[in-house]
């Protein structure tokens, strides 16, 4: 089994007048059933890490394995098609359809990609119950609470099995009870062997992760 | 990505918003609906005008023949070369004069004071087509043929006004009526007469016959001409009857019904197709300026379908089937207020609605069109988005 993320000398650097190096010459490499935390301040490059991370952004440099496949060299479609397969977003903003019910905004994450339609609810609700949201189903999520609307984005993230569950500040818009709850779920995932790799500046979050890796000026330092 | 779902994710994306949808469709529906409109009633009181000229009088032709100075300019065997000509089904020349028009006419020679036998009627001389020219039907007997012609027999052949007149029913025994005291031996009733309905009250002879009665020269030639073949005809006819005298003959032409159905579109397509257009180019403008304010709006929708695995042309699908659905809504409204529009103009009228199915159909199809261009540059605004800037 490869490692999830092997990142080799990867930098990023934006052409702008003067260029702005937001990563710099950075090495990660994060093995199955890690559960790693990023730590920096704004303005360190912890976006530009994520989108890198997530195939949102290729780097100017360097060397992306992304689950055994080198990324830098893939096209747009191929880089989309991976994207899909291996990566389960968290976002702060959760980023839920609000005009869909809880389990259509699940079953959103099997639409692209070739997965079959067959049993497609049964698999979001299988997914809805992991993470403790089976009583919401059929609801829209404007009448959720902000954890029970980022349980439901999880859950999302977890349909298809991705091989890394990736979260940038994923408590960043709730409270301290609901974010106990959130990282408490993560807890459990990590416990199932899901590989995590959490994006914040919140001390809290990072600290229940096993690894702590700090980003500062585009360099990257483990903890 | 299956069909299926590009389906519903674009029709979930339409029903979304379903007053600001609505409000979309609205152009579409205007364009489609004056368009359907326009046509509609142009197809309508089109052939409410041409229904008028109906086959028969659209293919008949009249020639007069006036008494020429120097003898007869159309001669009883012209006919045969109106014939050739190509487009003509019948001919059939006819001899009748002031003089022939109001002849003593009589059923027998017996003088019952109580009852009137005698009847004032014309007689007209034709040749053997003339059942044919004229479209009519032997009701009883035969017509006379070119042997009776040949041997100038005293036959006659009546018209059924004129033979209910002299209470000739039946032609068994060979009855015979008295033009000028002379007898003439009845063998056919001509009836059912689709042109020239002078003959149901005239007495018909053959030519040779006729002579005796002052009937010598061709009055008038009737023609019968394959349906669009008048026109043509009407030229070619007193060319071919009488080659050195042609512009002496007056001929009797339908008017020709494309020319009056062009009138009528004339007027009703003259402004209404443009102002169908104009509201469609509205339709498909405000269904793009809706889309892209749509597109502008679901930024973060489009970096999350994108995270999820959308690649670029599945975002430019879904908006383009959103704004197509949109457009063909539109036309599929406009055709049906079309319609009942159509039919509501008609019924003002107390006209037959006409309408042509395939416009029905194709309606939607152009509002669907309209949506499909409409949405090309929102799509594909959608479509270019870095995912990255859209999370943001």
């Amino acid at each position: 089994m490869p490692d999830v993320i092997v990142l080799d000398a990867v930098s990023r650097v934006f052409p702008t007048d003067p260029p702005v190096r937001a990563l710099r010459d950075i090495g990660l490499r994060v093995r199955r059933g890690d559960y790693v935390a990023i730590v920096g301040p704004s303005g360190s490059g912890k976006s530009t890490l994520l989108n890198t991370l997530g195939l949102l952004d290729r780097p100017t440099s360097g060397s992306y394995l992304l689950n055994g496949t080198e990324t830098t060299v893939l096209g747009d479609g191929a880089r989309t098609r991976l994207r899909g397969r291996e990566i389960g977003f968290v976002y702060q903003s959760f980023h839920l359809l609000p005009h869909r019910t809880v389990a259509e905004n699940v079953m959103l994450a099997e639409v692209y990609g070739g997965h079959p339609r067959r049993h497609r609810r049964r698999r979001a609700l299988e997914a809805l119950e992991l993470v403790g949201m089976s009583h919401r189903v059929d609801f829209p999520p404007g009448r959720l609470s902000g954890g029970e609307r980022q349980r439901v984005a999880i859950a999302r993230a977890l349909m298809g099995e991705p091989a890394l569950l990736l979260c940038d500040e994923p408590t960043g818009n709730l409270d301290s009870g609901n974010t106990e709850a959130v990282l408490d779920l993560f807890d459990g995932l990590h416990a199932h062997g899901l590989t995590l790799l959490v994006i914040t500046h919140e001390d809290e979050v990072s600290a229940r992760a096993g690894r702590r890796v700090r980003i500062s000026d585009g360099v990257l330092t483990e903890e | 990505m299956d069909i299926r779902d590009l389906w519903a994710e674009a029709l979930a994306g339409v029903l979304a918003r379903p007053v600001r949808s609505a409000l979309t469709t609205l152009g579409t529906v205007l364009g489609i609906t004056t368009l359907v409109i326009t046509l509609g009633v142009a197809a309508t009181a089109g052939n409410q005008i041409v229904g008028r000229f109906d086959e028969l009088t659209a293919t008949a032709i009249t020639v007069e023949v006036p008494a020429g100075p120097g003898g007869p300019l159309v001669g009883w065997d012209s006919p045969a070369e109106v014939r050739r000509l190509r487009g003509v089904t019948s001919v059939s020349a006819l001899a009748q004069t002031e003089e022939s028009s109001n002849l003593r006419v009589t059923a027998n020679d017996l003088v019952d004071p109580t009852r009137v036998t005698g009847q004032t009627l014309a007689v007209v001389a034709g040749d053997p087509e003339l059942p044919r020219a004229a479209r009519g039907r032997m009701v009883e007997g035969r017509f006379f043929d070119a042997g009776h012609v040949r041997r100038g027999d005293r036959v006659v052949v009546l018209g059924d006004q004129a033979a209910r007149m002299l209470g000739v029913t039946r032609l068994t025994g060979a009855p015979a009526v008295f033009i000028e005291d002379r007898a003439y031996t009845v063998i056919g009733v001509l009836g059912g007469l689709g042109r020239e309905q002078v003959l149901s009250t005239a007495v018909i002879v053959p030519p040779t016959t006729g002579v005796g009665l002052g009937l010598r020269n061709v009055t008038r030639v009737l023609v019968n001409t394959s349906l669009g073949a008048a026109d043509l005809i009407a030229r070619q006819a007193p060319v071919a009857l009488s080659p050195n005298h042609h512009d002496e003959l007056q001929v009797i032409s339908p008017p020709t019904p494309k020319r009056a159905r062009d009138g009528v579109q004339d007027d009703v397509n003259g402004l209404f197709p443009i102002l169908g257009l104009v509201s469609l180019v509205v339709g498909a403008v405000g269904i793009a300026n809706v889309t892209l304010v749509t597109v502008m709006e679901r930024v973060s929708e489009i970096g999350l379908r994108r995270s999820l695995g959308a690649a670029r042309r599945h975002i430019a699908a879904q908006f383009l089937l959103e704004s197509t659905l949109i457009g063909m809504t539109g036309g599929v409204i406009g055709a049906g207020a079309g319609l009942v529009s159509v039919v509501a103009v008609s019924a003002a009228q107390r006209w037959t609605p006409v309408l042509d199915a395939r416009l029905a159909l194709a309606a939607p199809v152009a509002g669907a069109l309209v949506g499909l261009l409409a949405g090309l540059y929102p799509a594909l605004r959608a479509a270019r988005m870095e995912p990255a800037d859209a999370l943001r």
